[in-house]
Parts: C-alpha cells; sequence; structure tokens
C-alpha cells in the first residue's frame, strides 16, 4: 500500500492489520478508494471486507479490456457498505493467455448474473461459479463483443451476411 | 392404489417473451408443481443492443442520448447519472441553477415512472381503472417535458456540465400546478386501491424479500425500502444539491408486494414535495457550466451513482484521454433487482408471479442494454 492518505483510511488500516499482502496497490480516483489485489488472494479479501468492513452489498462486478496490453483485463468489484456509508473499488487482473478467476458467489449471492455477464462480453472465466452461460447474447453466439478486439459490427453473424 | 391416476408430475410452463404481464420481452421458464412455483428461470437479452459497445465509438456527448433508451420510461433520471459520471471525470460541477432544474425534472420523472408501474401493476392484478387514471396525470409530465426539450420519453433535457435549454414561460406556474392537482389524484389512488380487499388480499405476504436478502442480492430502491432499510442515494450520497431539500425516505418492514406499493406511494407524495421546494427557488445564473465544445477527460475513472425511481442507477466511466470513453459500465437497477425474481417467486402461486414481476418494476431496456 501507497501514501501515508489513503493508510489512514479506515478500511485499507484495517486490511493492513489482517494481511498486508492481500492488496498490492490502493490508490485514489476522482476521490474514491481503489484496491488492487492478485487473482489468489481475491477471495480471501472479499470474505474479509464483507465480514469484517460490512461490504454486504456487491454493487457490480465489470471488466475493462485494455488490448493489448497484458495482463488485459481489469476484472473491477464494486463494493458498498450501508452501515458505513462507504464505496469501493477492488480490482483484479487477469491475462488473456489465463482469463480465470475465482468466483464471488459464495461471498455475495448476487455475484451471479454479473460474472454471468462478465463472461459473456469479455470471455473472462469464474472459477466456481454455479452456472456460467451466456446471460445476453445468444447461446450460439462467437466471440466476446464487448472485447476491443470484436469489431463493432459483429465478424460472424453481422447484417451483411445474413 | 391409484397412484398412477393421481400421480402428479413437475411441469415446465414458459412464460413470455411475449406475454403482456412480463412488461416487455422477459422470458420466465416456470418450475411448477400444480399451482405451486418450484423455481424460475429468467432468459433475458432479446433487447440487447450493445449500448456499452456503442459508447466506446461514440465522443462523449455523442453518447448521452443513447442512455435515454434503456429504460425510457425514466429517461431523464439515466441522463442525469450519466452527465454526472462525465462531470466528474471531468472535475466540473453544473451551475446552480441547472442543478435545482435538474432536481425538478428528474423528480417528476421519478412521478411519471412511478404512474406507470401503478397503472401497470394495477392491470396485471386485475384492477382496470387505475391505469387510465395514471395515464390521464403522467401526461401531465409528458407535456412538461416537451415543452421544455422537444421530446415527450426520450428527452435527453441535460447536457455534460449543465442544461441545454433554458425553461420555457410559465415553467414554475405548470410544475406548481401539477402538484397542487397531483396530491388530490394521490389521494384518489390510494382510495381506489390502498383499503380494497381484493388488493391486500392479493399484494400482502406476497413476494417477500427480507432486509437480508436485498443486500444479498444486491436489491436496491424501494424494494430495500420496504423491507425496512433506510437508504436513499439521494441522502446517503446527496448530488445535485439534494441536501438543500427536506423530505423523507418511506420505509416498511415485511418486504412483501403491498409494502413495496406503499413506499412507492408515499415515495410520489415525497416526490412533490421536492418538486415545490426546488420550484420555489430556483437561482438565477447560468445554465452550463464551462466544458467546452470538445469533451476530453483527463485519465481516469469514475463511478457515479444516482437514486432512479427503480433503485441504484450507476455509470463506471473510465477515459484514455481521448475524445471517447474508454469504457462505460451502466449498472441499472432492473437488472439486479430482476436477479432477486426467483427467490421472491419459490413457493408461490402461478398468478401471484404476474403480481411479483409488476411490483419488482424492470423495464428491460435497462435490464438487457
Amino acid at each position: 500500500m501507497s501514501s501515508a492518505e489513503i493508510s489512514a483510511l479506515p478500511t485499507p488500516a484495517a486490511i493492513q492489520e489482517w494481511d498486508p499482502g492481500a492488496v498490492s496497490a490502493a490508490s485514489l480516483e476522482r476521490g474514491d478508494l481503489v484496491l488492487w489485489t492478485t487473482p489468489e488472494r481475491l477471495l480471501d479479501l472479499c470474505r474479509f471486507l464483507k465480514e469484517k468492513r460490512q461490504f454486504t452489498r456487491l454493487v457490480a462486478v465489470t471488466c475493462i479490456d485494455r488490448y493489448p496490453v497484458e495482463p488485459r483485463f481489469e476484472v473491477v468489484y464494486l463494493l458498498h457498505s450501508i452501515p458505513n456509508n462507504e464505496r469501493l473499488r477492488v480490482k483484479a487482473a487477469v491475462s488473456s493467455a489465463e482469463a480465470v478467476l475465482p468466483s464471488v458467489c459464495g461471498v455475495w449471492t448476487g455475484a451471479n448474473w454479473y460474472e454471468r455477464e462478465v463472461y459473456d462480453m469479455f470471455g473472462v472465466r469464474f472459477d466456481g461459479h454455479p452456472d456460467l452461460r451466456r446471460i445476453l447474447m445468444p447461446d450460439y453466439w462467437q466471440g466476446h463483443p464487448l472485447r476491443k478486439d470484436f469489431p463493432v459490427h459483429g465478424h460472424k453473424y453481422s447484417y451483411k451476411d445474413e | 392404489m391409484a397412484d398412477t391416476f393421481l400421480d402428479s408430475t413437475e411441469l415446465v410452463l414458459n412464460m413470455g417473451p411475449q406475454h403482456p404481464s412480463t412488461h416487455g420481452v422477459l422470458r420466465v421458464i416456470l418450475k411448477l408443481d400444480g399451482e405451486r412455483v418450484l423455481g424460475t428461470e429468467c432468459v433475458i437479452g432479446y433487447l440487447h443492443r450493445g449500448v456499452e459497445k456503442i459508447a466506446e465509438n461514440r465522443t462523449w456527448q455523442m453518447f448521452a442520448p443513447y442512455v435515454d433508451r434503456m429504460d425510457y420510461v425514466a429517461a431523464v433520471s439515466n441522463g442525469l447519472g450519466y452527465c454526472l459520471a462525465v462531470e466528474k471525470l471531468l472535475g466540473v460541477e453544473a451551475p446552480p441553477r441547472a442543478q435545482a432544474v435538474r432536481v425538478i425534472l428528474t423528480e417528476l420523472n421519478r412521478i411519471a415512472s412511478h404512474l406507470l408501474w401503478l397503472g401497470t401493476h394495477a392491470l396485471d392484478i386485475g384492477a382496470i381503472t387505475p391505469l387510465f387514471y395514471c395515464m390521464r396525470e403522467r401526461e401531465y409530465v409528458l407535456n412538461i417535458y416537451e415543452k421544455y426539450c422537444g421530446a415527450r420519453l426520450t428527452t435527453h433535457a441535460f447536457r455534460i456540465g449543465g442544461l441545454q435549454y433554458e425553461t420555457y414561460e410559465g415553467f414554475e406556474k405548470e410544475c406548481l400546478e401539477f402538484c397542487d392537482l397531483f396530491e388530490k389524484k394521490i389521494d384518489e389512488y390510494e382510495e381506489l386501491l390502498t383499503g380494497n380487499r381484493i388488493w391486500q388480499q392479493r399484494l400482502t405476504g406476497v413476494g417477500i424479500l427480507t432486509a437480508e436478502d436485498c443486500k444479498e442480492y444486491g436489491v436496491t430502491g424501494p424494494m430495500l425500502r420496504a423491507a425496512g432499510v433506510k437508504w436513499d442515494i439521494r441522502k446517503a450520497q446527496p448530488y445535485s444539491g439534494y441536501e438543500k431539500y427536506d423530505f423523507e425516505i418511506p420505509v416498511r418492514e415485511n418486504g412483501d408486494t403491498y409494502d413495496r406499493y406503499i413506499v412507492r406511494m408515499q415515495e410520489m407524495r415525497q416526490s412533490v414535495r421536492i418538486v415545490r421546494q426546488a420550484v420555489a427557488d430556483i437561482p438565477a445564473g447560468p445554465i452550463l457550466a464551462k466544458v467546452g465544445k470538445v469533451i476530453k477527460p483527463p485519465v481516469g475513472e469514475a463511478y457515479v451513482s444516482i437514486e432512479a425511481p427503480k433503485g441504484e442507477l450507476g455509470y463506471y466511466v473510465v477515459s484514455d484521454g481521448s475524445t471517447q470513453p474508454y469504457r462505460v459500465r451502466i449498472r441499472p437497477p432492473s437488472f439486479v433487482n430482476l436477479q432477486a425474481l426467483d427467490k421472491m417467486c419459490r413457493g408461490a402461486l402461478v398468478a401471484d408471479v404476474v403480481a411479483i414481476i409488476g411490483t419488482t418494476d424492470i423495464v428491460l431496456g435497462e435490464v438487457d442494454r
């Protein structure tokens, strides 16, 4: 963890006390706290945040494709704690070769559809997800539309081919 | 014995996507034991237009009208969320006059959205009359929009940095007239429904979602408040000057369909209160902050969420310093609330599924994006 300003905040301070290795970097983005973690430590960190810091609500799971930079995918978990009125983003980076993260469905039941959406749109798989299928695109679809190398007009099922 | 004669098996029934009570193109696969629902599965994506992909290929301003087409009954709220997110990236704030007008229009939009919900929800359950009443009052709000920005449904009323248009002559008067008229009309709806025995019996104890379940699934908005959690972004993390207005957050305890109905009815009354206060005190001054013709937010990311009529509407925007968004993630309330449908439907009757879909208040344009 970095600067003094961030480590003075309650959540980074609590993580520092619990396990300094769980967070690889922390920053403030436009005033919002962002924590970086590794795929191996993601589940531990999420459990800790939910149980010890009351981040009982998973706001969203999303992904940013940094193509062609590797590791390519930044999976973002937006958390919120109602009692503390606190928001937090947890990020984990995965490369296109692996593209697997542990599923957080066991921590927040609501993660189910979010992870399906990230899988559908980016092709990042979630290990331990109960039902990892496409959610918005049809089942026969090939490719993952929100990847930066996916053409805007599609390649296989474009209007031209019909 | 006559086991084979009376033997019952599970039945899988397909509801939708073309079904009047699914409010759009939602397909629900029901697993039934007689009239009891054993489980459901939602099939969504029929209205998927790839809004987030479109965003990456438009400039920041060009994308703004697209967000109106997500939750098309609450287009103004969608636009406000997007504008606030880009403003946070840019580090600008809308001038006070713009903020006040934004509050008025979004609160009117909350009323319009709740009216459409009330009309269709009552229609699904079998009360036809409220639909016509609700549409009649919604018309007043849509007329105000039409006069203000020329559009009734997909309004695109706001611009990044403030407003595009100055309010028209008589805007304040018309808003107040609507408030006066509408307060009496809410009493009228309540007279028709709140104490109605059929209405109560169809709704009480149906589709219970406890506070724990709500948090577990990430459910927000009136559904969360009906379960007893007093949480509203307008109070908890105020935006656009909501801290200046005096209003209450309606809360109920049981988290069933009836409580969600009561919460939404009271929310409409609170919206009227906010509109009155805001209209009484619209500051003079510019309506647009200095943002420039070309919007190029500095590299970085921002997450902004607002209290849309259906719950927390969030925009997670990422900029790479160019004129186009690098990534826009929309966190629609309907998508998240719909996920709890299975939890609410288990053990209910088939007829209750219709009531539960109605009370979830989904708009499929927003679920599928």
